[in-house]
């Protein structure tokens, strides 16, 4: 294969090296490889779910240095020197869930699941950022990610109930 | 009747897996060996396929095969379809394609990316046709035909009365009418459809797949793919949502089928979203109503005229099944008895329609409101009062509507005071006058009602037809509950019931009633095709009804058994024992007694301490049938019984439109449903949020919308509309609880009725918010565009 076919159809390789989950962990990938497809085909973290892979539904929504970016819209040699959080990141044991994990099972904020792990990780970035909010910036917020099952209002008092678990006991915030 | 877990909020058991994200979803399995399928999908709307040239394809490293539709034609069947049988389809196009986006070949590769390229590698030789796209001009005798062996684009035609709707009119003081449109827009999980097959152990054709609820259809996959039906096993996998697009999804399934068996080795096919919006096989539906609703002066209906167009798209695999939808509950929760529908079914060169939250019933309840609406503005009436004159009163039912189908149960009244104490509508009238008058704001308050049908007969189908190829009339629910030696339960499910809904919480939840154990404790497994018992699966907000029956059918098998080991080895008759919280004891003296523990124990290892002609173990197994289905006459003069299962709800929208940019928001949403006896009340109120959001979507924002030279206009998710949260409401919610005489515990289905009632309110609150410019919504969804166009020719009209 000549080198134009195979920047065309892919086949140049690169290493990289990312800190996964506070792992670092390098492979050789695919220089088309997008960054959701590393997560889930090398690393086997299936928790990043494609949606649409147009960068529109955010269901494939991880921490990229600490902040939230579409996966499927990077590619994994962008991802090369970097640190990435999935979903394990909080918890990947069931049975001792993170209390972001936990206010999203009291509250009921999800029932498909599919959505879930990239709204888990925006409510971390949205909690971590330490300002309260009101339920309408929380709407606005986690508005970046599709969620076609619960009609957001559950996703909120969840966003909302962990926050006040993580800050503690101040007072005010909703709306 | 209280009870002691059932109608208690409680956590899923589906969800620590899901926040961990461990969901088991399709696109996570991979099997030894598995490859990948791209579809290469048809451009052009209508064309013959003169020729597809796979060799550059072929010819690139990782591609191990490619396929088309001649090779479905040559080696398979086509695929089961409730539509007319002169209308076949295959997995892929064969001879001509009907729809952009219909798949023209597979290629099978190392990898999704190479199979991708290969698709970028097929040369197609398109002969084109001019494409229907009007399904008016379809009916036209000369439009081309989709079809050439059907000699028609009507699908199907017939007109139904029940009653005589002139005489009804002839004594009518008004009569509304309207032309009604109902755009496509359709479930749309996040997750897209797919399926993993692999050739298994004893020639076996192993499919994964998250659809195909249907465990009593699988023999028609076996079918299309040519294989004896005990020759394929379907594996349930849990799906990222449905709504309606993996309910029977087929053609997913059968494609990695066949592909599997092509090359001998595991292949798994993923839709992408773009495979999903122009594809999925599920759109919903697509209708043109001429409507005509008559009304006394004080506001009582007399009647209904229904004159229906519906563009099904290029295929017909569920019929007009979901005109049946609409005929059960066709009077919605209104007296009147005068029902005339014309129904025209057309193809056309989209996509087909499928199942989408409603079937067709939220189309019907959304027009029969429009009417509603209408009148009681021409009447002076308000809208939920003309809606209590014309309600069905408690104390007729089980009421009997037009066209045969029967509603178990309902408190119409009770239901629309819930709503009303939730909200006060007179200071919101008096509110919306003082914004206008002070503010020049548009406030618009909506109101309305509908029927939720559930927990479906499988006549639905095909009881519109003449001549049914296959009436079949069963749809039966299965559990089986097992007791182990040491006294945990394994609840066993019989279907592909894990789409978003909460089947274990709901089976455990009443394992616990029955047995008096924690829910938490049970644990819950699905069969695979091979292992199941009769099940329907999701659907017609059927399943919590539906199992519930099934899991108290086999619990009293297993009570029975469990008293008995109890009775024989206390040397007691049966009758003297109770089952109360895991513990068999003696009725009058509860301090003796065995724990279920013990009499499992007694069940698997002592077989001498068993009454004579018990055999070992604790398992029994209950197929619960439709609870109250009767055929349909063969004249169609009565449909049958198919739907009985009567919920209802009541929505109130209020809202704000901004007449320059037509932008609405919310500022109030009360909704309240009854739906039976409640299982978990947090569960159903999701239900009714993500329902009614789902409602909102299609009424402001979604379409899967075609130009007029047929091609695709919603490849994306940037044209495909969902609602985020910054457009949903806040709901306020209300239950309240007729219990269904007909089903176990009282439940009723729930799953529906937030998108079924929403699309009404919502168009009801915009025409409320802008009627001193004429506004009407009549055409959903209802874009800001039409909005802002209909206020400044409103103000233009006012000089």
């Amino acid at each position: 294969m000549t080198t134009s076919t195979a920047a065309k159809y892919g086949t140049a390789r690169r290493a990289v090296t990312v800190r996964v989950n506070g792992r670092h962990v390098t492979r050789e990938v695919s220089t088309r490889t997008t960054l959701a497809d590393f997560l889930r085909d090398e690393l086997d973290l299936v928790s990043v779910h494609v949606g649409c892979e147009h960068g529109e539904c955010g269901c494939c929504t991880v921490l990229f240095d600490g902040l939230s970016v579409r996966s499927c819209l990077m590619l994994a040699v962008q991802a090369d020197g970097h640190a990435v959080e999935t979903v394990e990141s909080l918890s990947a044991n069931p049975a001792e869930l993170h209390p972001i994990q936990e206010a999203f099972a009291e509250e009921q904020g999800l029932q498909c699941g599919f959505c879930t792990p990239a709204m888990l990780l925006r409510t971390k970035e949205i909690i971590d950022a330490g300002r309260e909010m009101t339920d309408a910036e929380v709407r606005h917020e986690i508005s970046g990610i599709l969620c076609r099952c619960t009609g957001y209002q559950n996703i909120v008092n969840a966003v909302q109930s962990a926050g006040a678990k993580l800050r503690g006991p101040t007072a005010g915030g909703r709306d | 009747m209280t009870y002691t877990y059932i109608g208690k909020d409680r956590r899923r058991i589906e969800d620590p897996r899901l926040l961990v994200g461990r969901g088991g979803y399709i696109a996570d399995l991979r099997l030894p060996g598995m490859l990948h399928a791209a579809i290469l999908r048809s451009p052009v709307p209508h064309a013959w396929i003169r020729s597809i040239d796979a060799t550059e394809a072929l010819k690139l490293p990782g591609v191990v095969a490619v396929f088309t539709g001649e090779d479905c034609k040559e080696k398979i069947n086509p695929c089961m379809s409730f539509g007319p049988a002169t209308i076949t389809q295959y997995p892929m196009a064969v001879d001509k394609v009907r729809y952009v986006g219909e798949a023209v070949a597979a290629v099978v590769a190392e990898s999704r990316y190479l199979a991708e390229d290969g698709v970028d590698l097929l040369e197609v030789d398109y002969e084109e046709l001019p494409p229907v796209t009007d399904p008016m001009a379809a009916m036209e005798p000369d439009c081309v035909l989709l079809h050439e062996e059907h000699g028609s684009n009507i699908g199907y035609e017939r007109t139904f009365e029940f009653g005589d709707v002139n005489a009804a009119f002839a004594g009518a003081d008004l009569i509304v009418e309207d032309t009604l449109r109902w755009g496509r827009s359709a479930g749309m999980p996040m997750e897209t459809t797919g399926a993993v097959a692999q050739p298994g152990f004893n020639g076996v054709l192993e499919i994964y797949c998250n659809s195909l609820n249907f465990s009593y259809f699988v023999f028609l996959i076996a079918a299309t793919l040519r294989i004896p039906s005990n020759k394929l096993t379907l594996k349930p996998v849990p799906a990222g949502g449905s709504f309606g697009s993996k309910l029977a999804a087929h053609k997913v399934p059968a494609l990695a089928g066949f592909l599997a068996l092509q090359v001998g080795r595991p292949v798994s096919y993923i839709e992408d979203r773009i495979d999903h919006l122009m594809n999925s096989d599920h759109h919903g539906c697509d209708r043109t109503y001429e409507a005509r609703m008559g009304f006394r002066a004080d506001g009582t209906i007399v009647g209904l005229d229904i004159d229906v167009v519906d563009d099904y798209g290029a295929y017909m695999q569920f019929g007009v099944g979901h005109h049946g939808n609409a005929f059960s509950q066709v009077v919605g929760p209104y007296r009147f008895r005068d029902v005339k529908y014309r129904l025209r079914a057309v193809v056309t060169n989209k996509c087909q329609q499928g199942a989408y939250r409603g079937f067709g019933s939220e189309v019907h309840n959304w027009v029969l409101e429009r009417l509603v609406d209408q009148g009681a503005t021409r009447l002076g009436l308000a809208p939920e009062e003309i809606r209590r004159r014309n309600f069905i009163q408690p104390d007729q039912f089980p009421y009997k509507i037009p066209g045969g189908n029967l509603y178990d149960s309902g408190d119409y009244p009770a239901v629309l005071d819930k709503a009303l104490s939730m909200i006060d509508l007179d200071s919101w009238r008096a509110e919306k006058k003082r914004l206008r008058e002070e503010e020049g704001r548009h406030i618009g308050i909506g109101l309305a009602t509908t029927q939720e049908r559930s927990v479906f007969s499988a006549t639905e189908f095909w009881f519109l037809v003449e001549k049914p190829a296959f009436p079949l009339t069963s749809s039966p629910e299965s559990a089986t509950v097992t007791i182990d030696p040491t006294g945990q339960f394994q609840l066993l499910l019989h279907c592909q019931s894990m789409w978003g809904n909460s089947p274990e919480t709901v089976g455990a939840t009443v394992l616990a009633e029955e047995f008096g154990i924690p829910p938490e404790s049970v644990n819950v497994r699905y069969a695979d095709s091979a292992h199941a018992l009769p099940g329907t699966g999701p659907g017609g907000s059927r399943y919590t009804a539906m199992v519930a029956g099934a899991i108290r059918g086999a619990s009293r098998k297993l009570q029975k058994k469990l008293l008995h080991i109890a009775a024989h080895r206390l040397e007691l008759a049966p009758e003297d024992l109770e089952l109360v919280d895991a513990r068999v004891q003696v009725r009058g003296a509860p301090e003796t007694g065995l724990t279920i523990a013990e009499l499992a124990g007694t069940a698997y290892f002592f077989a001498l301490s068993l009454p004579e002609g018990m055999t070992s173990g604790l398992e029994e197994s209950y197929t619960y049938d439709h609870p109250y289905t009767t055929p349909p006459a063969p004249d169609g003069s009565d449909l049958g019984v198919f739907y009985p299962i009567m919920g209802h709800a009541c929505h109130i929208a209020v809202l704000e439109v901004d007449p320059d940019t037509g932008m609405p928001s919310f500022l109030d949403y009360v909704a309240v449903h009854d739906a039976g006896t409640i299982v978990n009340p947090r569960s159903l109120g999701g239900h009714v949020t993500g329902g009614a959001t789902q409602g909102i979507g299609t009424t402001l924002y979604e379409e899967l919308a075609y130009d007029e030279d047929g091609q695709f206009q919603s490849l994306t998710f940037r044209d495909y509309l969902i609602p985020t949260a910054s457009e949903a409401p806040v709901f306020r919610i209300g239950h309240v609880q007729t219990p269904s005489p007909f089903t176990e515990y009282g439940i009723k289905g729930g799953g529906e009725g937030g998108r079924m009632v929403a699309p009404a309110a919502v168009s009801a609150a915009i025409d409320d918010a802008l009627r001193e410019y004429g506004m009407r919504v009549r055409r959903l969804p209802v874009k800001p565009a039409t909005i802002v166009a209909t206020v400044q020719a409103g103000r233009a009209a006012e000089g």
